[in-house]
């Protein structure tokens, strides 16, 4: 049974809708994103779990209990914000205490679960600093710890990342969700970057205009993107024009002189092909032949930007020390038909 | 602009910063410090009957101001007064302060024009104003036996209480833009991250809130206090001639006694008492909020 479960979630603020009928259900301990751009209504959905937004519409069950009706107070989660909202006033030790405090925590047993927590963020050192005193990365884990202290029922994370430098984040990503798998608590977070999403999360809700576009695994959502909203989100696509046809009685697509068995079920005429830049390989001879106009070194790996007549495509290549083509050059490119998907009619030119 | 060449322009022109200051210096300088000045070498001087301002030094004047009894009584009240008025000013404008801060537009431009009204008004209109109601047959007075709270009318004018009543009315203001200014500062999260742990409103306030405004109302209550024990014309008519403050006796004593070395004497305590008072305040603040507030 699921342990969190959003049902037709709901909120409007007048005409406009910020989240469109939501449903979700988490198991107890998971790790799922909410991932969109700005404006998807990601934010919204964690205040409404919070209880800080009421919903316009819908329920949602915690652990088999109403939450709605729960006040915010009461509703024993623990919530990251982007700001981090430390209390200015109060030391990190004291800080981390508060919602111990609140719930009467005896004081021997609050000092020991707050070192504890503490040092699980690796702040033990630091705990009679104030806030002002500490950097970005430091009052994050300050912020972490006062919402894990209370050993929350879930844990909400409201972009906590964002304001990390990219070095920070990086090294943050992986102690959250090493901390998270050593705890076990259920976790929700917000963000609108799709590396921290499919870095951190069991699953991901893809969020665009209040909707969720697709519930899946990072890994899934990648390969199988539910929508071209998706594809594009979620890392770089290649899109080609292509043309489904006929030939000896079997539906083919074509991409230039190049062609690939297509479902039957396709309507012939203009389609449009998508392939991930790190799927598609250079080739010596077949393939969709185009000219390199621009390769970009990235240390770990090359972007080659080629120009095709089916349009403009991106390469990655790893840099694994074999020798590249030069700008100019004519190369051809292939890939297998599992790497791409087939969009009948001109799709878009992006 | 990178650091390096903003570092570089700024050696150059080192001389700037004075210079686009001087006109300010100057007309402090001419207008504030030259007369203070004057007034503190004027203390020194004596007075008498026939003889009008001796040309001497010596501290004749502050050795009768601290041993007359008299005087006493005058600074006792000035500072009780000015007390008052804080703490009035701190339990009106704080929560004013706050209600306003969570206002929207339209309603807080209004409602902030109301609170600053106050200060719109010319002083005396305005202490004239009080007058009228505080009088024996003004508004207040008949709207209060009107109520049955009362029998007889209360003595508004010429009390400390009137007084105050007045002061805090026109220091309030101060009160709550200095407070308001630390609310704006608070991450607008605050609260809620106090509510997801658990803490009911009131905890907010008292523990989340509270601290964090501190350090806004002890400077409104700086400026407040500092206006309220060197205010002059509201004491003047609403206390009138017997209720006489600091700032009130020594205008008496320039232009009614003519005894300009006294009254300058007077001025110069209350100017030192109140220095002293606000320094001591701001470096308590500052000692205790280093670490907290930038």
């Amino acid at each position: 049974m699921s342990f969190l479960i959003l049902d037709q979630l709901t909120k409007a603020y007048g005409d406009v809708i910020a989240v469109d009928r939501l449903s979700l259900e988490v198991a107890k301990g998971e790790f799922v994103s909410l991932l969109g751009p700005s404006g998807c209504g990601k934010t919204t959905t964690l205040q409404m779990i919070a209880g800080f937004v009421e919903p316009t519409n819908g329920r949602i069950t915690l652990d088999g209990g109403d939450l709605l009706s729960v006040r915010p107070n009461k509703r024993g989660l623990g919530i990251v914000f982007q700001s981090y909202a430390l209390f200015p006033h109060m030391t990190a030790a004291e800080n981390v205490a508060f919602g111990l405090e609140m719930q009467h925590v005896p004081r021997a047993e609050r000092e020991r679960r707050v070192n504890e927590t503490l040092s699980l963020v690796g702040l033990s050192s630091l705990a009679d600093r104030f806030p002002r005193k500490m950097s970005g990365g430091q009052q994050q884990r300050v912020a972490l710890a006062r919402a894990l202290v209370i050993r929350p029922r879930v844990l909400l994370l409201d972009e906590p990342l964002s304001n990390l430098d990219a070095k920070l984040r990086e090294e943050m990503q992986i102690e959250l969700r090493q901390i998270q798998r050593t705890l076990g608590t259920t976790t929700i977070l917000v963000t609108h970057d799709q590396s921290e999403a499919m870095a951190l999360s069991d699953r991901i809700v893809i969020m665009n205009r209040g909707r969720a576009e697709q519930i899946a695994r990072p890994d899934e959502a990648y390969a199988r993107p539910a929508s071209e909203f998706v594809a594009n989100f979620l890392g770089k696509t290649n899109q080609l024009a292509a043309s489904i046809r006929e030939t000896d009685g079997r539906k083919v697509v074509s991409v230039g002189a190049v062609v690939w068995p297509a479902a039957d079920g396709m309507h012939c005429g203009p389609a449009t092909v998508a392939v991930r830049p790190e799927r598609i390989a250079l080739t010596a001879n077949g393939g969709v032949s185009g000219i390199l106009r621009n390769r970009v070194f990235h240390g770990s790996h090359w972007l080659l930007q080629v120009e095709t007549d089916a349009g403009a495509v991106t390469i990655i290549r790893q840099n694994d020390g074999e020798a590249l083509p030069r700008e100019g050059e004519a190369i051809r490119l292939s890939w297998r038909a599992e790497d791409m998907s087939v969009t009948p009619g001109n799709g878009s030119d992006a | 602009m990178s650091a390096a060449t903003f570092d570089r322009r700024n050696e150059r022109v080192t001389l700037a910063p004075y210079l686009l200051s001087g006109p300010a210096l100057l007309v402090l300088g001419t207008l504030l410090v030259i007369p203070l000045v004057a007034t503190a070498v004027l203390s020194l001087h004596s007075f008498s009957l026939y003889k009008g301002i001796q040309n001497v030094y010596n501290f004749d004047n502050y050795v009768d101001i601290f041993t007359d009894p008299y005087f006493y009584a005058i600074y006792a009240r000035t500072f009780r007064i000015a007390l008052i008025v804080t703490l009035l000013s701190i339990l009106l404008g704080a929560p004013e302060a706050y209600i306003l801060n969570r206002m929207r537009d339209p309603w807080r431009s209004g409602f902030l024009l109301v609170v600053l009204g106050p200060l719109f008004i010319s002083i005396i209109s305005r202490t004239l104003g009080w007058a009228l109601l505080f009088g024996s047959t003004g508004l207040v007075n008949q709207g209060l036996v009107a109520l049955g709270l009362i029998d007889r009318p209360l003595q508004f004018m010429y009390s400390e209480t009137g007084i105050v009543i007045a002061l805090t009315h026109v220091l309030v203001p101060f009160m709550v833009i200095s407070v308001w200014a630390s609310l704006q500062r608070l991450d607008p999260q605050i609260e809620n991250a106090a509510l997801s742990l658990g803490a009911r409103s009131g905890t907010i306030l008292r523990r989340i809130l509270l601290p964090q405004v501190l350090p806004g109302v002890l400077s409104g209550s700086i400026i407040v206090f500092a206006l309220a024990a060197s205010a002059f014309a509201t004491p003047a008519i609403i206390g009138g001639r017997r209720l006489q403050v600091a700032a009130t006796l020594a205008y008496d004593e320039f232009l009614n006694t003519l005894n300009w070395p006294l009254g300058a004497a007077i001025a110069m305590l209350l100017l030192v008492a109140i220095l002293a008072i606000i320094l001591g305040c701001n470096r308590l603040v500052e000692r205790r909020y280093a670490q907290v507030f930038e």
